[in-house]
């Protein structure tokens, strides 16, 4: 059973890092361009707003894939990284708010205690996925599953009983300092991470386990190891997502960060394909378009209220009743562990031959 | 990656050398100068020759609150379709786009910028939760757009800033009226707190009102929480029970609060428990049964007030929705309303003749209550207090600020 | 004193809930090592059925004895059925797939009732003979539940200090009645000593001419009903129904399996209990605020000590 299911799931060429993603070389190439980016969408507060949820989004479901599609453990309390990393990174900024660098302009230097913020929320996740991580990922099974939702609940619990955070109401006036070009820097970095990842050795590692735990045991992987390596990472990356959304947000609570949250991050890595970046990177603009796309469609058919209202009742069973169909139907997602350029230049040629 | 690290911890020492005080204070949120975007969205709000004024609402129409969210849209649909059958404003309809926000805040801003940015409504009106609100206020005042909120009671929204009203009392206000009320009323000295902790609303009015009652000269006899979506209580109640008070505050929702009174019942505590306005709703007397007959909370308005204003309102919304209207159902009725009022008064639809228009509302004749706005842009408005008999809530008395 | 004895009875109370309901979760772990994470849920869909025979019974119809057992049968077979078609169609294709799939068709089921239940559709449908029948999700809002015992005060200690009453003693009856007969028939008949060889090892057990299929079928089946006679417990007990109260319930009672060792019959019931006792205590004693952060918080701690769980052992895997 475990050999049929392997051969077929482990993916072989392309996991080799292209040579254009080695190196300083790509984070240089990316400023500028976000940086046009955002100067191009200064304009218009609603694509901008858009495309950050997105972008926060995209940053999830791609460091959850480093868990649950790269490693096949299975955690469930994503968002509670993420509201470990945006309530860090809010309370810093917070903090530091009427502090300024004298021999920087006022915009830079707010960019520069945001990604001192940003590295705090970071890092407090990635503490937190460490101590979650550990006693779970000894074990073998679904206990990451509920250790990572128990964590969740914490999470929830020490918010709403600690005044700093605002308790319930959440916190507010956290300097808005996030622009299209910061999250998206932030999607670039956690694409080149899980990139690199999947094409080094250690990547082979996480494969092995994936695919067969005690064989990989066996072959002297260090299993526990690897394992709590890739959560903490997967927790960073998830701390850094809640600490861009507290920048763009106006008001961040508990109500945000819940086990809803957690499962809708699921249903984009799995969906995508677990273990394909591109995949979770599609899915995830697909997930956040689609309810806005929805209410475009509905107000152009002059439907008012009633009818998108129904949509928006209808999105939480139908996201359930996906999942199921898709585990049935297609149980490694739409892409499996492939990239989409594995799929889409296959397709091409194949189109060429058949015209020429 | 071995020169790296110092050269990082340089750059770090660095920064920390240069850091200092802010000059002058940060400019709040990312538009100094509303002017400057008031032109555009302003000047784009109404576009010419269209036949229809459009609003914005925001409302948790699905999630934990949405039984709040939908009664305050029935309530601002109620409004606008008695505004468009009486002639609409300046010879065109009064419309209004409703959107979910499933009672997430990050939704709400999501929301609201689509509202003013892509449907270019006039005026916003919404949300029930504060802590939405306060996403949507600081959303909408950065793009100066003006905005109603019919029923947030945190103080904290309408200070975001000068487009940003409500039509409701705030928390201080409502806390103050039922620790007057036990402390005056019903003689009370030793009451007993139970909150929902997952709710910023209760948390509000518990802090409020242990203060007033603690001023006037009572005892708190204990603070004891739950978490909405409970519906075991009574091991709190357990603990409250040992501390003998002669009252309980729930300041929290009917869909707890009914639960609480029995098992309270059930436990042999005898005393009333007192509420605020999230205990209006008619499941509040199926869930609590007998049990919750003698307790007593404040609320916006009643359903018992003769005035014809009111029992119209009722017979309206009982006939477009059935079922008596709620509390929010009536803010939501009144906030249309002061909206639709603004507009027929201001010269124009942009931001700025509409935000004067709505500061000027003064003795408004509301359903919930006579609408004045003072200058911080809350209502002033008296409450009342409601006692459960009968399986309905009776008027007792009002209190005014 | 008067109050510690109230919080045991409550604490007892809730953890009788507690076990039932894990008791559900240790079978079905047992049999497939599937976390039915839909569990929760199904018990929730019971409630609904109990609610729904208990309104069609009228008044004074339901608090008799045989209404109360019609509920309890109602609820308890249709969650067998739902239990069953749910394993039949959701779990059985994929019990050849790696494990993960089978937990994700879990949690999409759980989504699926939870949120489906809050939406407010219905129809009506014209039966001969001048009857209707109609068919409607139930809607977010919480309802409350029929008196189906109608409350009678047995027993009061002092001046009403602490106060039994009879729906509490019937309740911790029936509960205790559903353990035993569940304990009779894993330990006691031929279907139970087929599960159990399921359990150990499924494909071992095919070939000894065990009919696996039918045995997990039968386990499904059985722990849904259990989860249906939980469920109506919790209802008599808190007198609300409301869509999310699978979510809540069953989270906790989850808990409490692993706890106790999940996969261990006898260890779901401790853990229920001790869940619900600690609980209460850290409610009454201490801050009712850090109530179910220590409720996780204790299931963290018990990983990490006896990472089996009280009364469980951790498996060595075969290859």
């Amino acid at each position: 059973m475990t050999t049929a299911r392997s051969a077929t799931t482990v993916p072989e060429a392309g996991a080799v890092v292209p040579a254009g993603l080695k190196g300083l070389l790509p984070v240089l190439l990316a400023l500028p361009v976000l940086g046009l980016l955002e100067w191009l969408l200064r304009a218009s507060p609603f694509a901008t707003y858009l495309l950050s949820v997105m972008g926060v989004n995209i940053i999830l479901a791609v460091s959850l894939n480093i868990v649950n599609g790269m490693t096949g453990q299975f955690s469930i309390g994503h968002a509670g990284f993420m509201a470990v990393g945006a309530y860090l990174a809010g309370f810093v900024s917070l903090m530091l708010k009427g502090v300024a660098i004298s021999f920087l302009p006022e915009a830079l230097s707010d960019q520069v205690f945001f990604l001192l913020a940003l590295l705090v929320g970071g890092l407090s996740a990635a503490l937190c996925g460490f101590l979650v991580g550990l006693p779970s990922l000894r074990l073998r099974g679904d206990y990451l599953a509920i250790v990572t939702l128990g964590f969740g609940e914490i999470i929830r619990v020490v918010v709403q009983n600690t005044d700093a955070f605002g308790r319930a109401l959440g916190l507010s006036g956290i300097p808005q300092t996030s622009g299209v070009g910061m999250v998206y820097f932030g999607v670039f970095l956690v694409v080149l991470v899980a990139r690199r990842i999947a094409g080094s050795s250690h990547g082979r590692s996480l494969w092995a386990i994936r695919e067969d735990e005690v064989a990989a045991e066996a072959m002297g992987v260090d299993t526990t190891g690897y394992k709590v390596r890739s959560f903490v990472i997967s927790s960073f990356f998830a701390g850094i997502a809640g600490g861009l959304f507290a920048h763009f947000v106006p008001i961040i609570n508990p109500g945000s960060f819940t086990f809803v949250k957690s499962m809708e991050i699921v249903v984009m890595v799995v969906l995508g394909g677990l273990g394909s970046t591109t995949g979770a990177i599609l899915a995830a603009i697909f997930l956040t378009l689609l309810p806005e796309g929805l209410r475009s469609l509905f107000t152009s058919l002059g439907a008012e209220g009633s009818l998108a209202q129904k949509v928006d009742q209808i999105r939480m069973p139908v996201y359930g009743l996906l999942l199921v169909a898709l585990m049935l139907s297609r149980p490694q997602g739409l892409f499996g562990t492939k990239e989409i350029w594995d799929v889409l230049p296959k397709w091409w040629a194949r189109r060429k031959k058949g015209t020429s | 990656m071995r020169r790296l690290v110092p050269m990082l911890l340089a750059a770090l020492a660095a920064l920390a050398a240069g850091c200092e005080k802010k000059t002058q204070p940060a400019p709040s949120g990312e538009s100094g100068a509303p002017t400057a975007t008031a032109g555009q969205s302003a000047g784009s709000a109404a576009p010419e020759g269209s036949d229809t004024i459009l609003l914005g609402e925001v409302g948790a129409l699905t999630g934990g609150q949405a039984t709040f969210g939908i009664s305050t849209r029935n309530g601002v649909e109620l409004a606008l379709k008695e505004a468009n059958a009486a002639g609409g404003v300046k010879g065109k309809k009064v419309a209004v786009r409703v959107y979910d926000d499933q009672s997430k805040p990050e939704e709400a801003a999501l929301a609201v910028t689509r509202l003013i940015t892509q449907d270019k409504v006039v005026l916003i009106l919404g949300e029930v939760a504060s802590s939405s609100s306060l996403a949507m206020a600081e959303k909408a005042q950065a793009a100066n757009v003006p905005m109603i909120t019919p029923s947030s009671t945190n103080p904290a929204v309408t200070e975001k800033g000068e487009n940003i009203f409500r039509v409701c009392f705030i928390d201080p206000f409502q806390g103050f009226v039922m620790a007057k009320f036990a402390h005056d009323n019903l003689k009370m000295n030793k009451v007993a707190v139970l909150q929902d902790n997952k709710s910023a609303y209760s948390i509000g009015l518990a802090d409020v009102f242990t203060r007033k009652f603690t001023e006037m000269g009572g005892k708190i006899t204990g603070t004891e929480s739950y978490s909405q979506g409970d519906t075991d209580y009574r091991a709190q109640l357990t603990a409250i029970k040992k501390t003998q008070p002669d009252g309980i505050y729930v300041p929290g929702y009917y869909s707890e609060v009914g639960v609480i009174a029995r098992q309270a019942r059930e436990l042999g505590l005898k005393v009333p428990l007192m509420g605020g306005d999230g205990w209006d709703s008619e499941k509040l007397y199926e869930l609590g049964s007998s049990a919750i007959e003698g307790s007593y909370f404040s609320n916006h308005y009643s359903p018992d007030n003769p005035d014809p204003r009111v029992q119209k309102f009722i017979a309206d919304y009982k006939a477009a929705y059935g079922g008596v209207p709620d509390a929010l159902a009536a803010l939501g009725y009144d906030a249309a309303r002061v909206a639709v009022e603004a507009l027929k008064r201001a010269p124009d639809t942009s931001s700025a003749s509409l935000r004067e228009a709505i500061a000027q509302t003064k003795d408004f004749p509301g359903v919930a209550g006579t609408v004045s706005l003072d200058e911080k842009r809350n209502a002033v408005k008296s409450a009342v207090v409601l006692k459960v008999a009968d399986g309905k809530a009776t008027y007792v008395t009002t209190i005014s600020p | 004193m008067a109050q510690l004895l109230q919080h045991l009875i409550n604490g007892l109370a809730a953890g009788t809930i507690y076990a039932l309901v894990a008791l559900g979760y240790t079978m079905v772990y047992g049999v497939l090592k599937l976390i039915n994470f839909a569990h929760g849920d199904v018990m929730m869909v019971g409630v609904y059925m109990g609610y729904a025979t208990a309104i069609g019974l009228g008044r004074q119809a339901q608090s008799s004895l045989w209404g109360v057992a019609l509920i309890f049968a109602a609820a308890m077979l249709g969650c067998a059925l739902l239990g069953f078609f749910i394993e039949r169609f959701a779990y059985r294709p994929l019990r050849e797939k790696p494990r993960l799939t089978a937990l994700i068709t879990a949690i999409g089921i759980s989504f699926a009732l939870s949120y489906g239940f809050q939406l407010d559709l219905g129809f009506k449908l014209p039966l001969p003979g001048g009857y209707e029948l109609s068919l409607a999700l139930p809607g977010a809002s919480p309802r409350a539940f029929p008196e189906i015992i109608r409350p009678t005060e047995w027993l009061i200690i002092g001046d009403r200090d602490v106060v039994i009453w009879n729906w509490q003693v019937i309740s911790f009856l029936i509960a205790l009645g559903l353990m035993l007969v569940l304990q009779y028939l894993v330990y006691r008949t031929r279907f139970g000593r087929a599960m159990r060889a399921v359990s150990w090892d499924h494909r071992v057990a095919a070939l000894m001419g065990i009919p696996t299929d039918r045995v997990i079928a039968l386990t499904f089946m059985l722990s849904s009903a259990l989860a249906a006679g939980a469920g109506l417990l919790y209802a008599i007990k808190d007198t609300s129904v409301s869509p999310l109260m699978g979510l809540y319930v069953g989270l906790k009672a989850f808990v409490a399996a692993v706890i106790g060792g999940i996969g261990n019959v006898p260890g779901a019931v401790v853990g229920g209990l001790v869940l619900g006792l600690v609980e209460e205590f850290v409610v009454g004693y201490a801050a009712s605020t850090w109530r179910d952060a220590v409720a996780f918080g204790f299931l963290i701690l018990v990983l990490l000590v006896k990472p089996g769980g009280l009364f469980g052992r951790v498996a060595a895997e075969k290859v």
